[in-house]
C-alpha cells in the first residue's frame, strides 16, 4: 500500500456543488496539479474564518481522471468550529487553498475479509473503499449508520453498489447498530485474526467498537480507523480555560478549538498532527469544573478517566446533558509551564 | 502477435525508465531470513526484507514511519520488525503494533508494505499498485526449480542501467568480441537470427551448424560423452518476459544429429537464467543462474559451471560500467541501432507500452 505524507499546497477550482443530503453538500475540487488521490486519502484544506486561517480535512469519496476531480463531501454541523459553514458557501468557480491527496488511513491487502464502518458523514472516508473492495473481488461488508435516511449521504447509491453486502442501520427507524453483537459475529467467525476493520464516524461510536473490539481479543492493529478530532461526547459548547502558571484565563468559543483560542490569545503552544492522535499538545489539568470532552485517540480510556491529562487540539470542557442550562461555561485550569 | 496499438518507439532511450506495476526479484530465498532483516532497493523502493514466524517473507518500506530510520538495521521480533532508533514495532501489513513512551497506537502509524511472492528460488515484489499484483504474473523460470534441472548462480550489482543488461543478453552477438576465450567464435555474427514477438515476449533464434565447439562447450560435451571430438551444431534461443527475465536455451550436440530438428538426445543443453532488477536509474541487480539437464548428481559441474559463468559475465560487468560511464559524459550523443538490435528493441517497444500504461516517460527522471 502507498502511504503519502507529504504535505503540499495548491490551488483547487470548485467545479460543482449540489445537495447531497439533508444538510451535506458534495463539491468537486480540480487541483492545479492533480494526484490520484488514493482510497482512504484526505484532502486538508486553508480556510479564513473571521480573520483566523484553519486548516480542516475532508476524506476524498472520489477521484477521478488521476485526481483531477476530487470529490470531498460535507456535512453541515450546527456546533462547527466555523469549517463547515464556509465550505457551504462555496460556489462553482471559487478558488481554495488545499493539500494534494494525504494519505494516513491506508487500504490494506491481503486480509480474508474487511468490515466498513460508517456512522454519518464518515462514509466519506469509506466509499472509494468499498468501490476498490468490490474491484478486488474481495469479501467486505459495508456498515452504515446514521440518525436518518434522510441525512445520510451516499446511501441509495451505495446500497444499489453493493446489494447485499450493506447493512443499514438507522435510528430514527429503531434499527439501531448494536457495536456488540456487530463484532462478537467478527470475533466468532473462522477468520476472525484476520479481519481487518475500517471504522470512520462519531467518537463515541468509535469508542464503543473499540472497546468492544479489545474486550474479544481481536488484533489490535486490525483495528484501523480515522478521526479528524470533530466529533465528541457533547455538543461543543463555550467554555474557559484557566492558565495559573500565565495568570491569564482565555474564553474558547464553540466554533474554535481550545488550541486555536489559546495561540489566538497569544499563548506558545506545540502541537503537531492537530487531531487528536500525536499527542504533542497533551498538557496536564489541574482542575476542571464540569466534564472533559477528550475527543482524542491518544489517551487511553484509563488516561482519560483520570481527568489528568488533555490534547489541546481536540479536547473541550463542557457542562454535557447532566448539567443542562446551567449559567456559568464549564472551565478547565491547565498546568503550561 | 499482437497488433500495433500505439506508435512505434524509435529513438532508443538511453537512460530507460522501469515499470513499476511488475514483479521483480528482490533477492535469492536464502538471502531473506527470520534472523535479520535485509536492505535492497527495488525499482526505486527502499525495502527491508525480512520473515514472519511462519516462514513468510515479507517487504516492508525501508523507513519507520516516525522519523524515518532504516527499517532494515532494526531486529526481526517474531512476526514483527522493530525499529532501531526509538523501538516502534509493526507487523508485516506494516502496522504498528506498539510505540514507546504511550499507551496508545497513532491510528495513522503505518509503513507500505509490497505484495510478495517467493518463487523459483527467489523473492519477487510487486512495488507498483497492489490491486493489480497477480501471483500468476511472476515471470515463468521454471528451471530454476525443477527436478529435471540442476545449477545455481548468483548476484551481480551492476552499475548501469537495467535496460543495457537486456540489451546484452538480447544480443549474443557481442559474445564474440566479450567472450573470445569461453563462448565466443566468428559462426556468431555469421549466423543468421529470427526475432518473433508476443505482447509480453520476445525471442530470438540463432542456429550455427556444423562448427567447433568452444572451450566452454566442448568441455561440456566432455562431461556428457567423454573424449568427444568433431563438430557440433550450436544454438542459442533468447526468450525474454516482461519486464526483465531472459532465460536463454544454450546447448550444442553432435553435428547433423538432428538437434535443430528438435532430437538434443546428443548433445548437452543449459538454460542460462537472468532476471534483472532496477535498483535505481543507473544501477541494477543482476540475478543470474546456469541450469543444466545432464549429470543432475555432480555438484563438481554445478560448481564449475557456476565459476566458469562468472568468469563469463565479470566481462560483461566491465563492459557494461564502462558502456555506462561512457553513456553519461557524452550526455549529447544518441543511441543508434545495428540489425543485431532487433530482440532488444522489441523489448523496449514492450516495456515503453508498459510505461505508458502507467503513465510513466520512457526515459527515466534524472
Amino acid at each position: 500500500m502507498a502511504v503519502n505524507t507529504q504535505t503540499w499546497w495548491q490551488q483547487g477550482r470548485v467545479a460543482e456543488c449540489d445537495e447531497l443530503a439533508e444538510g451535506v453538500r458534495r463539491i468537486v475540487l480540480c487541483p492545479d496539479r492533480p494526484v490520484h488521490a488514493a482510497p482512504g486519502t484526505h484532502v486538508d484544506l486553508r480556510l479564513d474564518l473571521d480573520g483566523h486561517v484553519r486548516k480542516r480535512s475532508y476524506s476524498v469519496v472520489r477521484s477521478e481522471d488521476g485526481g483531477r476531480r476530487l470529490t470531498i463531501s460535507v456535512q453541515l454541523a450546527p456546533s462547527s468550529r466555523g469549517g463547515s459553514r464556509h465550505m457551504h458557501g462555496l460556489c462553482v468557480g471559487d478558488v481554495v487553498e488545499m493539500t494534494g491527496p494525504v494519505q494516513s488511513f491506508p487500504l490494506g491487502v491481503g486480509a480474508d475479509r474487511y468490515v466498513l464502518v460508517a456512522g454519518g458523514i464518515g462514509i466519506t472516508a469509506l466509499v472509494a473503499m468499498a468501490d476498490t473492495l468490490r474491484r478486488r473481488g474481495a469479501d467486505y461488508t459495508l456498515v452504515l449508520a446514521g440518525r436518518s435516511r434522510r441525512v445520510m449521504a451516499y446511501l441509495d447509491h451505495l446500497v444499489y453498489t453493493h446489494g447485499d453486502r450493506v447493512r443499514v442501520f438507522v435510528d430514527d427507524e429503531d434499527v439501531r447498530l448494536d457495536v456488540e453483537s456487530l463484532v462478537g459475529e467478527i470475533a466468532g467467525s473462522p477468520g476472525a485474526p484476520r479481519t481487518e476493520m475500517y471504522m470512520c464516524g462519531p467518537i463515541r461510536l468509535m469508542d464503543a467498537i473499540r472497546r468492544s473490539w479489545m474486550a474479544h481479543e481481536l488484533p489490535e492493529p486490525n483495528l484501523r480507523f480515522e478521526t479528524f478530532g470533530s466529533s465528541g461526547a457533547w455538543a461543543a459548547e463555550d467554555f474557559v480555560v484557566h492558565l495559573p502558571q500565565l495568570d491569564r484565563s482565555v474564553r474558547v468559543g464553540k466554533d474554535s478549538s481550545m488550541l486555536d483560542a489559546l495561540e489566538d490569545a497569544g499563548v506558545d503552544v506545540m502541537w503537531d498532527c492537530r487531531k487528536g492522535e500525536c499527542g504533542i499538545c497533551q498538557v496536564k489539568v489541574l482542575d476542571v469544573d464540569g466534564r472533559i470532552d477528550h475527543r482524542d485517540v491518544f489517551l487511553s480510556q484509563q488516561q482519560k478517566e483520570a481527568y489528568t491529562s488533555l490534547c489541546l487540539c481536540v479536547a473541550r470542557a463542557a457542562r454535557g446533558e447532566s448539567e443542562p442550562g446551567s449559567a456559568d461555561p464549564a472551565a478547565v485550569t491547565l498546568h503550561l509551564p | 502477435m499482437t497488433t500495433l496499438d500505439s506508435p512505434p518507439v524509435t529513438a532508443a532511450s538511453k537512460i530507460f525508465n522501469f515499470p513499476r506495476n511488475a514483479w521483480y526479484v528482490a533477492a535469492w530465498d536464502h538471502e531473506v531470513t527470520a534472523k535479520q532483516p535485509l536492505a535492497r532497493t527495488v525499482a526505486g523502493r527502499p525495502l527491508a526484507l525480512w520473515r514472519n514466524s511462519d516462514g513468510r517473507a515479507v517487504a516492508l518500506a525501508d523507513a519507520c514511519w516516525h522519523r524515518l530510520a532504516p527499517l532494515s538495521k532494526g531486529k526481526v521480533l517474531g512476526d514483527e520488525i522493530q525499529c532501531p532508533y526509538h523501538g516502534l514495532r509493526y507487523n508485516s501489513a506494516g502496522r504498528c503494533t506498539g510505540m514507546p513512551a504511550q499507551e496508545t497506537i497513532n491510528p495513522s502509524a503505518i509503513v507500505p508494505s509490497y505484495p510478495v511472492v517467493e518463487r523459483y528460488r527467489y523473492v519477487w515484489v510487486w512495488v507498483g499498485d497492489p490491486d493489480l499484483a497477480d501471483p500468476d504474473t511472476v515471470p515463468d523460470m521454471e528451471q530454476m526449480d525443477s527436478p529435471e534441472w540442476a545449477g545455481d548462480g548468483e548476484t551481480i550489482y551492476a552499475p548501469c542501467n537495467y535496460q543495457l543488461l537486456l540489451d546484452n543478453l538480447m544480443d549474443l552477438t557481442h559474445e564474440e568480441f566479450v567472450h573470445s576465450s569461453s563462448i565466443g567464435q566468428d559462426e556468431l555474427s555469421e549466423a543468421e537470427f529470427e526475432v518473433s514477438h508476443s505482447d509480453r515476449g520476445v525471442t530470438v533464434t540463432r542456429w550455427m551448424r556444423d562448427i567447433d565447439a568452444p572451450p566452454f562447450w566442448l568441455k561440456n560435451m566432455r562431461d556428457r560423452f567423454p573424449g568427444f571430438e568433431g563438430k557440433v551444431d550450436r544454438w542459442q534461443i533468447i526468450h525474454f518476459e516482461a519486464p526483465s527475465t531472459i532465460r536463454i536455451d544454450v546447448g550444442v550436440a553432435k553435428a547433423g544429429t538432428g538437434a535443430p530438428e528438435g532430437d538434443r538426445s546428443q548433445g548437452v543443453n543449459g538454460f542460462v537464467m537472468n532476471t534483472i532488477t532496477p535498483e535505481t536509474a543507473r544501477t541494477s541487480h543482476y540475478f543470474w543462474a546456469f541450469m543444466r539437464n545432464y549429470r543432475l548428481d555432480s555438484q563438481t559441474i554445478t560448481t564449475q559451471l557456476r565459476q566458469g559463468v562468472h568468469g563469463v559475465f565479470g566481462e560483461d560487468e566491465e563492459m557494461l560500467a564502462a558502456q555506462q560511464q561512457a553513456i553519461d559524459a557524452n550526455p549529447d550523443h544518441e543511441f543508434y541501432s545495428l540489425n543485431i538490435d532487433a530482440g532488444g528493441m522489441w523489448v523496449r517497444r514492450i516495456l515503453d507500452r508498459m510505461l505508458q500504461a502507467e503513465g510513466l516517460p520512457a526515459a527515466a527522471a534524472k
